[in-house]
């Protein structure tokens, strides 16, 4: 769920022209040059120009000073040790020969340091990723705290890039090959006392409580302190380098010493990531191939491949369709209405079920006091019992303590009636998706809410202002569509009608902010954007499968587009009854352009009882025992019933996937045109974090740019013709698809 | 650190109306001693119980007029779960002087004898016995769950057939056995390392802390040898010698405390086995009484003692400062942890960032600082060092000739007691 949530490359300013030295400086403490790192112009240190010349300049006045015998590098930003290259280098670069000569002057400088005549140690407290890593693995020696800001990764495939300055060279040798591929193929994070159990760092300290001063201030202080004793020892040669190996990592070493296994390690690796990208990501295989030239054929031929493919991976679509949602994604985590004139510091959430758990979790879990509601005591245990296996959970894989999860707990109170509700600053409803409910439940809550307090509905299609119709303060009432599962789905689209307040609005966002979500915020109308967008392009799917494409078919054309989960696997994970709802009401609302396949597939479906993964059965037979799930063959007999001819002209496998993709897309195109997006960030963040939309592709505004809009129009028409007004390119893209020049994105 | 502080007071024109003034009038404990020496075949309760007697010995007290028994212990002994009613009733005392155990980790006694002023206090009771005790050369280690679970079912197993499918599921993974805590619950930190951690963030070295701890055995081994100790009562050990002094002071040289690695954060650490109290055995009881029924019955009190809040604002609240302390009393956990808190009093930061005071509160002069030796000298039987912190303070105005002393300790959990007592007119 967090595959776009790193910084390793981040944005900053580029460098600017020489003059002096601001972002490096040095002292010499008994004999250890201690070089300290601080960009003044930002919140973190990256990689820019400027720190490189300095670096380059200290490290030759270190390395000419004949009194240093060892050198410490440490950052003096809080929580930030060097948070990766710099964004803006490499996207002002106009060719792939650029980029690799910024990879290569990194290489150069990180290998000066390596081969070093002085030890060097590098002591990390917090965000040390990208090419703050690779800057630490060339140093000799790593000493690390144990602070929850310090966090180690290689996050550059998430950017669809390689770690272009030693990186695919230094963590084989120095993690062995499957782990390496690990760090490097996931980019996930490593935390201090795990890299430390890896070998990542040879050195770990506790964070420090209060003192006579800043405790983080302290803390850096410490660490150098530590560190410079280390460095004095390494110096002296009573501290050394090599760390101890272990059994299994001997084992491990010797095996992998046999070419012929290595060749099966490359083979198995890169038949691994074949099938979980289909091959619509580059970087990986680029990573591969990196390191497997630098153990095969020596450190001459790895950091040139890996250079070259640094530049190669920089001109990719790939690459600037994830550095691009990487972008949004920092954007959608800011609140944009100001902040709001009174804190939200305790909520209630009204329904215990799925989504009404997932909100209280996620909530509870930031330290806000909820009210979880539900009407019956059976639903009300099945939700605290969510809540707590979500948080235990999270215990057993040890991200927190079982005390902490107490605690944690400790802040949901689960009730059956509404008391304590005239203490709560917000509520969200999360109740049964049908109007004169939600009405009931307004109306109910209405009569014993504070009067600044907010009604915030979870709903993913009902129109807020139908909703809100119903409220004596529709200023104070709002919309928020959480993702499900909650506590694992990162977006959250919060509903503003044209009564909601500006401040009601900010307050929403400033809790979906609390609860970690990327947020955006979109127009009413129903269906809002992320439904909307969802509603067609699963009728185009039951279409299909009333065309004969068999659901597993179905599900690979999906997927094989770069969609995580296929069309047929989603109909089961949102519910056939959920989907036939969602077809049906928007149907009403929009007419014959959100027909296509016949809704009564799904009504039989939900006679049947095939309501999907929750029923055990819905396009497949789910059961807990087999993992291989099998196509139910009473939903293949009720697709014979509705068997349809599929017109030969537009059922190509391509063709099938481009009829999906571009009803969702001509759908998002619509909320820009109509205003229900502010912007097509906002889209391309809401289609790709909520609906799952390719990230390889970047969004359907980044597709419709790197595509272009003309071709798909050209596609559409011809869709037009066989099937109707469902594939009529909307104004907005027709414009866009008259004049190329013409981007979504700049 | 959280303070929770007491403040025991004796100015008559301090006293509330109303109130009732509360008197300590004697207080003792056996000899402290090194865990797995003299006192190793020993139980809990017998050392408790030998401090009672004391206790008893020594103010000739009639045992029915004892109201109430409090008693301390932190690492609980299971056969004796109620080690104030244990002791009590095997030293002596009326089987009609209910008697209840508290545990607050190291300050167990400094509770225990809380709670007993406000017994007095409230006009409950006349005259409370408080203590504590810790025997650190038993702990209970448990059967890992997973046995204690299966013998629980073996217990409940009808038939041979279940018995024996019970057993059969016996695996090698049940044997291990499991210790009593060393880490905190809540945080998972062992006391050593927090207290090392306590000591880096106020940059506290290794040198100052081995000179705090030389500091501490010297004046311990001057205190003993000068016999200053009064507090301690003999203690007869079954088929072994009378045990009449603390065994763990070891006055050393900086040289020989300098070679010794760090106990807990290796290998920069500053915390070692000779800058650290170390595990003791050893109880103490205290007499309190109300100052009317003390002198009524020919008592010489030695201090009053009244509960109140926190140290600076006791101070502020009785017109009084620092300066006019004679005497500070101290519990020495940890080298590193005592003068981790000298410098956060003398701090304005923590003063304004931790306490939400405008300044600092200032820190003691180390010539009125534990002059007798403390917990690193002494030794530290967690629950039963409150009390001895107390009749110490006691015994020192006396000597001194001293008004006002100020009694403070920690312990785990992020809790502290502070109290404030005064020296009754001789």
């Amino acid at each position: 769920n967090n595959s776009f949530n790193m910084n390793g490359i981040l944005l900053g300013s580029v460098g600017v022209n020489r003059q002096t030295r601001t972002h490096v400086n040095y002292e010499v403490k008994d004999n250890v040059a201690v070089i300290r790192i601080n960009d003044p112009t930002s919140k973190v240190n990256t990689l820019t120009r400027q720190l490189q010349d300095d670096m380059m300049e200290v490290l030759n006045e270190v390395w000419g000073n004949s009194a240093v015998k060892s050198a410490v590098i440490i950052s003096t930003k809080p929580g930030c040790f060097i948070a990766g290259a710099n964004i803006d280098m490499i996207k002002v670069c106009k060719s792939a020969e650029e980029v690799s000569k910024l990879s290569k002057e990194g290489q150069m400088m990180f290998e000066k340091i390596e081969k070093s005549p002085i030890p060097f140690v590098a002591a990390v407290n917090g965000t040390c990723m990208g090419g703050g890593l690779e800057f630490a693995i060339a140093c000799h020696y790593r000493v690390a705290t144990k602070s929850k800001k310090t966090v180690m990764a290689l996050p550059e495939v998430m950017l669809g890039l390689l770690p272009g300055a030693g990186g695919t060279q230094r963590m084989p040798k120095m993690l062995g090959l499957p782990t390496a591929f690990d760090v490097m193929l996931t980019g996930r994070s490593i935390r201090a006392d795990k890299a430390k159990k890896m070998g990542l760092v040879h050195h770990v300290i506790d964070p420090l409580g209060p003192g006579v001063k800043d405790p983080e201030e302290r803390l850096i202080e410490y660490l150098e302190e530590v560190a410079v004793g280390v460095a004095k020892g390494l110096a002296k040669k009573t501290v050394t380098v090599e760390k101890k190996k272990g059994l299994m990592q001997k084992v491990q070493d010797a095996v992998l010493g046999i070419p012929l296994v290595r060749n099966q390690v490359y083979k198995t690796v890169t038949q691994k990531v074949m099938k979980q990208t289909k091959g619509l990501y580059p970087a990986p295989l680029s990573i591969i191939e990196a390191v497997q030239a630098g153990v095969e054929k020596g450190p001459a031929e790895g950091y040139h491949v890996e250079a070259v493919n640094f530049g190669k991976l920089a001109m990719t679509p790939e690459s600037r369709a994830l550095i691009g949602l990487y972008q949004g994604q920092v954007a959608c985590k800011k609140n944009n209405f100001g902040k709001p004139e009174r804190e939200v510091k305790s909520l209630a959430v009204l329904g215990a079920g799925l989504m009404g758990a997932g909100i209280a979790q996620v909530t509870v879990d930031k330290g806000v006091a909820t009210i979880l509601k539900d009407t019956t005591t059976e639903g009300l245990a099945r939700g605290h019992d969510q809540v707590y296996k979500g948080l235990n959970d999270k215990a057993k894989k040890k991200s927190i303590t079982t005390f902490e999860r107490d605690m944690t707990l400790s802040f949901l109170k689960g009730q059956l009636d509404y008391s304590g509700f005239e203490k709560v600053d917000m509520v969200i409803e999360a109740v049964f998706e049908d109007l004169s409910i939600k009405h009931k439940v307004l109306k109910e809550v209405e009569a014993v809410i504070p009067p600044h307090c907010i009604f915030a509905s979870n709903t993913s299609a009902l129109p807020i202002r139908e909703i809100a119709a119903a409220s004596k303060r529709p200023e104070k009432v709002i919309g928020m569509h959480y993702f499900s599962p909650v506590d694992k789905m990162q977006l959250l689209e919060i509903i503003t009608t044209d009564k909601t307040s500006k401040d009601t609005t900010a307050s929403a966002v400033a809790v979906g902010l609390k609860q970690g979500k990327v947020i955006i915020v979109v127009g009413d109308g129903p269906g809002f954007y992320t439904t909307r967008c969802l509603a067609p392009t699963l009728v185009e799917g039951i279409r299909i499968l009333q065309e004969g494409v068999g659901p597993k078919k179905l599900d690979s054309l999906t997927t094989g587009f770069g969609f995580p989960v296929g069309v047929s696997t989603l109909i089961d994970e949102v519910g056939v009854d959920v989907a036939a709802h969602v077809a049906e009401d928007l149907g009403k609302a929009f007419g014959s352009r959100f027909g296509g396949g016949n809704v009564d597939v799904l009504k039989t479906m939900i006679q049947k009882g095939f309501k999907g993964r929750k029923s055990g059965k819905g396009c497949y037979v789910y059961s807990a025992k087999k993992k291989d799930k099998q196509v139910n063959s009473g939903t293949e007999e009720i697709l014979k019933a509705f068997k349809l001819t599929a017109p030969p002209a537009v059922s190509g496998d391509e063709d099938v996937q481009y009829r999906l993709v571009s009803r969702f897309v001509n759908e998002a195109a619509l909320c820009l045109q109509e205003g229900i997006l502010a912007d097509p960030v906002q889209g391309d963040i809401g289609a790709v974090f909520g609906l799952g939309f390719p990230p390889c592709l970047g969004g359907p505004f980044r597709f419709l740019d790197s595509f272009g809009a003309d071709k798909l129009v050209q596609k559409m028409k011809r869709y037009e013709d066989a099937y109707g007004n469902q594939f009529t390119p909307c104004q907005l893209l027709l414009d866009y698809a008259k004049d190329p020049s013409k981007k979504f994105h700049k | 650190m959280e303070v929770l502080v007491f403040h025991w007071t004796a100015k008559k024109t301090l006293s509330k109306p109303g109130v009732r003034n509360v008197v300590l009038v004697e207080g003792v404990r056996t000899p402290f001693l090194q865990a797995g020496t003299t006192y190793a075949d020993l139980m809990a309760h017998d050392l408790a119980r030998g401090a009672l007697q004391g206790l008893l010995n020594r103010t000739a007290f009639p045992k029915e007029a004892v109201d109430y028994i409090v008693y301390g212990t932190v690492i609980q002994e299971v056969k004796t779960s109620n080690v104030a009613r244990e002791a009590a009733l095997g030293a002596g005392f009326s089987d009609k002087t209910p008697a209840h155990t508290v545990t607050m980790a190291c300050i167990s006694s400094n509770q225990a004898m809380t709670t007993a002023v406000g017994l007095v206090a409230s006009g409950q009771c006349d005259a409370v016995v408080a203590g504590g005790v810790e025997f650190m050369s038993d702990v209970p280690i448990r059967h890992s769950r997973k046995m204690r679970k299966m013998m629980l079912s073996l217990n409940r197993a009808r038939t041979l057939g279940a018995r024996l499918s019970l057993l059969g599921s016996l695996r090698l993974s049940h044997l291990v056995p499991e210790l009593p805590a060393v880490s905190e619950f809540s945080t998972a930190e062992m006391m050593g390392h927090s207290a090392d951690r306590l000591a880096a963030a106020f940059g506290i070295s290794r040198l100052d802390q081995d000179e705090f701890a030389l500091r501490s055995h010297v004046l311990a081994k001057k205190a003993q040898d000068e016999g200053l100790l009064t507090d301690i009562v003999d203690f007869k050990v079954p088929g072994k010698d009378i045990v009449s002094k603390d065994n763990g002071i070891r006055p050393s040289t900086m040289e020989q405390m300098s070679k010794l690695k760090p106990a807990f954060i290796k290998p920069h650490g500053t915390v070692t086995a000779a800058n650290s109290s170390y595990l003791t055995d050893g109880a103490s009881a205290v007499l309190i009484m109300s100052e009317e029924k003390a002198l009524a019955m020919g008592y010489k009190p030695k201090a009053y003692l009244s509960p109140t809040y926190a140290i600076p604002k006791v101070l502020e609240r009785s017109g009084l400062t620092l300066a006019d302390i004679d005497a500070f009393e101290f519990h020495e956990a940890f080298a590193g942890q005592v003068l981790a808190n000298l410098t956060a009093m003398e701090s304005d930061w923590f003063a304004q960032n931790c306490m939400g005071r405008k300044a600092k509160v200032g820190a003691p002069p180390m010539e009125k600082f534990n002059l007798w030796g403390g917990s690193l000298s002494l030794g530290h039987p967690f629950a039963a060092t409150g009390c001895r912190l107390v009749t110490m303070v006691a015994h020192r105005l006396k000597k001194e000739g001293g008004q006002y002393g100020l009694v403070a300790a920690c312990a785990a959990g992020g809790q502290g007691h502070a109290m404030l007592v005064e020296a009754c007119p001789q």
